[in-house]
């Protein structure tokens, strides 16, 4: 069964009385395990696509199944909870609660999930944190971090309910390089490790690291390939890139 | 669990931002307060009124002598020597209901007792009356029925009048003159201090009923019969009865008017207490628009804390928290805020209450049922002023929460 299968996705906003198709008929599917990397200029409608898997948002037509569910018609209530403890989001900006510890920072879906009586979320927290390899910086807050000690927190509160998906939008744009390597390196081992996971990113470098590349512009997917076969679909995404990734 | 995780993260955000939940306190811990420290002092100045009332005596019921009619002019009460020496009679034999009866026989006199004088009232009472009234005799005796049948020219001094004439040294046995009659002092009675119109109830002097009545007075003229009821509850009983007794005493007919009025002690604890009650209750709610204005105060805040706060709702929404629980922590944060105030009001209410009652030499009565009381209203305030912050922060949009700079 698909972790993801979204058949004929349409997303239309009204801005100014303009309607833009954010995602203009747009199927695919993901299978557990896989490793995804969707590219594309901005506005081509990456983002809106992640906001749609991570049950943020929801279709203006069209069919999205998480786990075989159809989310599509979902009240807000149960798209909370699928969120909850279907899917880890990890952001651009970390998205850390401030004045914080690291380990109630992971802690903090463990609060919202109520199939999770019983359990002790200290040590789901403490052994995600343990994953990411901060082990050792469980009580320190985000402002006492590096980047790249926050993304890996932000990551551990992703895993730390188990979700089906980690989505990652743009997880490395505010990292430097070898932080970015870090991170990403994170991610193959989890992915090793049998996790599902999808990022968003307009670095071609970046999606590289992926097992599979879909390429987007306009709200449509141009190409969708393995890696390896889509250096035409990263060239007509991205002019340019792969020059500057070459050189 | 849940609902622990939500407090502490609402005392969180109030400690970080201290001054700013202080001055947001402010309001509800002023009108808090003002509430209590009124309520506790209007309650205590109506148990004052209420005991000063009673000290008068216990189930008292006052027979005054009623209007008279002069030709078509009616005069006011009192006017007419209505009341007599047989009223008394009539009401000793035939009530059930009365306990004790005295008449008083009130002159106001200069009071000479060697080379010191003093003006005070003689009242001519019975025996009884000291039962009626609540007095005690401190020192010597009360005088007897006999001494009333006899117009024995015995005197029992208050405090006061004992104090203003013969100072430290003791006055039983001595001899006092009034209006140049002499009296010898038999007793000296306990100290009762004020009474609830805040004349001195010290400075008095008894006699027999008969002795005022024929040495002092013009031999008829009663001020005013004293009765005691025989319990509460026979208060009301008793005036029908002594209505019954006079009027038949009187030989009043049906269509004729009462020409006594009789007054009774709960009727004046009730009426004293009205009037405070109803100033008590007019300050409250005065108080009250100060807390109405301090939940706004709340509103006001908790209104920026949640547009302060919109990416962490951003981010806990993303993480899978349900509109519900957003709205629950806001709520929760907007009670624990007013509950604070509140305890600071009522710490404030009480110790404003306790001072001023020490100042003002008034009682103060601690109401727990009005502490309680405040406690849910300022609790009811955070609901109330916080539910629409709360509800603004559960309906933003997961998305536009993230992105909010």
């Amino acid at each position: 069964m698909e972790t993801i299968l979204l058949k004929d996705a349409q997303k239309i906003f009204t801005l100014g009385g303009e309607k833009v198709h954010a995602l203009d008929g747009v199927s695919l599917s993901i299978m557990p395990g896989d490793f995804v990397a969707v590219m594309g200029a901005s506005g081509s409608g990456k983002s809106t696509l992640m906001n749609i898997f991570g049950c943020l948002d929801t279709l203006t037509s069209g069919e999205y199944f998480l786990e075989g569910r159809n989310v599509s018609g979902m009240g807000k209530k149960h798209l909370a909870d699928i969120r909850n403890q279907r899917i880890g989001f990890v952001f651009q900006g970390f998205n850390l609660l401030p004045r914080t510890s690291a380990l109630e920072n992971v802690q903090l879906p463990l609060f919202y999930n109520r199939n999770k009586k019983g359990l002790n979320p200290k040590k789901l927290a403490a052994e995600a944190l343990d994953r990411v390899g901060l082990a050792n910086r469980m009580s320190h807050e985000p402002s006492q971090l590096s980047g790249g000690q926050q993304q890996r927190v932000a990551i551990a509160r992703a895993l730390v309910n188990d979700p089906a998906i980690i989505l990652a939008d743009e997880p490395t744009g505010n990292l430097d390089s070898k932080t970015t390597l870090d991170v990403l390196t994170l991610f193959k081992d989890l992915n090793q490790q049998g996790i599902t996971i999808v990022l968003v990113t307009h670095e071609a470098d970046v999606g590289e690291h992926a097992r599979r590349v879909v390429a987007m512009r306009d709200g449509r997917i141009i190409s969708d390939d393995l890696n390896g076969n889509n250096a035409e679909a990263l060239a007509a995404v991205q002019p340019g890139t792969r020059q500057e990734a070459a050189s | 669990m849940k609902w622990f995780k939500f407090v502490k993260v609402a005392l969180q955000s109030i400690l970080k931002n201290r001054m700013r939940s202080l001055l947001t306190m402010l309001g509800v811990i002023i009108g808090v307060g003002s509430v209590i420290a009124l309520m506790a002092l209007g309650e205590g100045s109506q148990k004052d009124i209420k005991t000063q009332i009673s000290s008068m005596g216990t189930n008292l019921l006052m027979i005054h002598p009623g209007a008279g009619r002069s030709g078509g002019v009616r005069l006011g009460s009192g006017s007419l020597a209505t009341i007599s020496m047989d009223d008394v009679k009539a009401l000793r034999e035939k009530s059930s209901t009365l306990l004790a009866v005295s008449p008083n026989v009130r002159v106001s006199e200069q009071v000479i007792a060697g080379n010191a004088n003093w003006s005070t009232s003689v009242e001519g009472v019975s025996p009884d009356y000291l039962t009626i009234r609540n007095y005690e005799i401190a020192s010597g005796t009360f005088f007897t029925e006999r001494d009333v049948r006899t117009r024995a020219k015995a005197a029992v001094l208050g405090r006061t009048v004992a104090e203003e004439l013969f100072g430290d040294s003791d006055p039983l046995g001595a001899r006092i003159r009034v209006r140049n009659v002499p009296f010898k002092v038999i007793g000296v009675l306990a100290e009762k201090g004020q009474s609830s119109m805040g004349n001195d109830q010290d400075d008095v002097i008894f006699t027999p009923s008969t002795t005022a009545l024929y040495r002092l007075s013009d031999g008829k003229t009663l001020r005013v019969i004293m009765a005691s009821a025989v319990s509460e509850e026979k208060m009301d009983a008793a005036e029908k009865e002594i209505t019954q007794i006079l009027r038949a005493q009187h030989k009043l007919s049906d269509s004729e008017e009462d020409d006594f009025n009789i007054r009774s002690q709960t009727e004046i604890i009730n009426m004293a207490s009205q009037m405070t009650g109803t100033l008590t209750a007019l300050l409250s709610a005065i108080a009250g628009v100060s807390l109405l204005v301090g939940g706004i105060g709340i509103m006001n805040i908790m209104l920026v804390s949640v547009t302060e706060r919109t990416r962490e709702i951003g981010i806990r929404m993303a993480v899978g928290a349900r509109g519900s629980d957003i709205m629950a922590q806001f709520l929760v944060e907007a009670i624990i805020l007013s509950l604070i105030g509140g305890v600071f009001g009522i710490v404030t209410g009480l110790s404003l209450a306790f001072g001023l009652g020490a100042i003002l030499g008034c009682s103060v009565v601690t109401n727990l049922s009005v502490i309680l009381t405040a406690v849910a209203f300022t609790a009811g305030v955070g609901v109330f002023f916080g539910f629409y912050p709360a509800r603004k922060a559960a309906g933003l949009h997961p998305i536009e929460a993230l992105r909010y700079e």
